[in-house]
């Protein structure tokens, strides 16, 4: 499905705008219409089990897009340089170095993050979204096209990943960003009213309905169908 | 006792799919039919069964700290636990390269059974997040062992039944936006709450 989007841009002018329709369109594609999680089915293992709280969701959508646009920019960089029988490999060294390096700052600035997020941030190694990205477009495309793809693909994962962050958080804890929303609410009403949160929510099963009825959402609106 | 209770706990407790989502990648795409999730899931097992034992050993003696103290005095302060995700990648392509051409060679038959789905493990999270955790952990040797093939048997358990599910749900009317990857989520979930139920289990 993702090769659809390297065709589009292997030939190309040098004079071409900094901002072009067509580049454009490689950040704003994989957004809605060619999103990576919802119509590409990629990168779920990731996005489901971080998204309890919004907080360690946006420290790993921050994770991943620097991920994906330094391991992009350096694929692109060797693309002519590396025999095709070992390019996963070499993918791999690329990638895994990269989240070694978010693993380390992490580490070193942000230790409580650090141990909520645990074995996940290693887990972006294996994040197929990465993977599909370095084979799909950066092996056959210029560096800067490669930059923007890789913003627009981890962009459409950080939306998705935070608006399951959000509900889930939402009503399994009552909160958003950790701010006890449901006791504000429950406050107006008098004393003894009280929202209750849904456990559930909290569960790894909170997460795979919440994104499944996402999907169906989403999916509603493009017109996507699944044969 | 102890290794037998740690089994049940990695197959059904914390299921690879169930509480830690690993693995969904593959989960979902090769789930289609159940002859498919079979190869699959066996490979699965296969090769978490080797590599956890083997990250167990690469752990034990290079890449913890002071690990390496049996080189000498001055090697006790050293400490390489930055260089595990690139030493497990590694170790991990390396294994299921090593095992594809073995297996060729010696079981042409199991390889044709396998034939994509071995090397496509080397990408698949399940694998990689069962080295992680088993480091993360601090298991023994046989703790790794069983541990890695608790894993890859309750993500094998999990593959076939939603395969099995979807072979039957070709048949059903499901709204158009949701068919496919929606539906299937939804079906996850489902399982999810099933496997819930083996949370209670105090082993």
């Amino acid at each position: 499905m993702s090769t659809e989007t390297a065709d589009k841009a292997i030939i190309e002018k040098d004079t071409e705008a900094l901002f072009s329709k067509r580049r454009k369109k490689l950040v704003t594609d994989p957004l809605v219409d060619d999103n990576p999680i919802t119509i590409q089915v990629l990168g779920i293992c990731s996005a489901l089990a971080v998204t309890t709280q919004m907080q360690p969701t946006l420290v790993m959508a921050l994770s991943v897009i620097f991920v994906i646009v330094m391991s992009n920019l350096s694929i692109s960089l060797l693309r002519n340089k590396i025999p095709g029988r070992v390019r996963i490999i070499v993918q791999l060294a690329v990638v895994a170095t990269l989240v070694t390096l978010v693993n380390e700052v992490l580490k070193a600035f942000a230790y409580d993050m650090y141990k909520e997020l645990s074995v996940f941030v290693g887990l972006i190694i294996t994040n197929c979204i990465v993977m599909g990205r370095l084979e799909a477009f950066a092996l056959g495309n210029k560096p800067y096209d490669s930059i923007l793809d890789g913003f627009g693909s981890a962009l459409g994962y950080s939306w998705i990943i935070l608006t399951v962050a959000f509900f889930r958080e939402l009503w399994g804890s009552g909160a958003v960003f950790g701010i006890p929303v449901f006791d504000y609410v429950s406050g107006w009403f008098g004393e003894d009213f009280n929202l209750a949160t849904n456990g559930l929510m909290v569960s790894p099963v909170g997460a795979f309905i919440i994104l499944g009825l996402l999907i169906w959402v989403q999916r509603s609106k493009t017109g996507y169908v699944e044969h | 006792m102890e290794l037998f209770s740690l089994a049940i706990r990695s197959i059904f407790i914390d299921n690879m799919v169930f509480a830690y989502f690993l693995g969904m990648c593959s989960f979902l795409a090769v789930s289609k039919k159940v002859s498919t999730a079979l190869g699959l899931g066996a490979a699965v097992i296969f090769v978490l069964t080797i590599t956890v034992p083997l990250n167990w050993l690469l752990n034990e003696f290079v890449l913890k700290e002071g690990a390496l103290s049996f080189l000498g005095e001055s090697f006790a302060v050293i400490d390489l636990t930055f260089l595990r995700f690139i030493m497990f990648i590694a170790i991990i392509a390396a294994m299921v390269q090593l095992v594809e051409m073995v297996v060729e060679k010696f079981a042409p038959a199991l390889y044709g059974a396998l034939g994509i789905f071995l090397p496509l493990i080397a990408v698949n999270c399940a694998i990689l997040g069962g080295s992680l955790f088993m480091a993360q952990r601090d298991y023994t040797l046989a703790e790794a062992t069983v541990y890695g093939f608790g894993s890859g048997t309750g993500f094998f358990l999990a593959i076939v039944a939603l395969a099995a599910i979807r072979e039957k749900l070709k048949y059903s009317n499901v709204p158009n936006g949701l068919k496919g990857l929606g539906i299937t989520m939804l079906i996850t979930g489902l399982m999810g709450i099933a496997f819930m139920s083996f949370m209670g289990i105090d082993l």
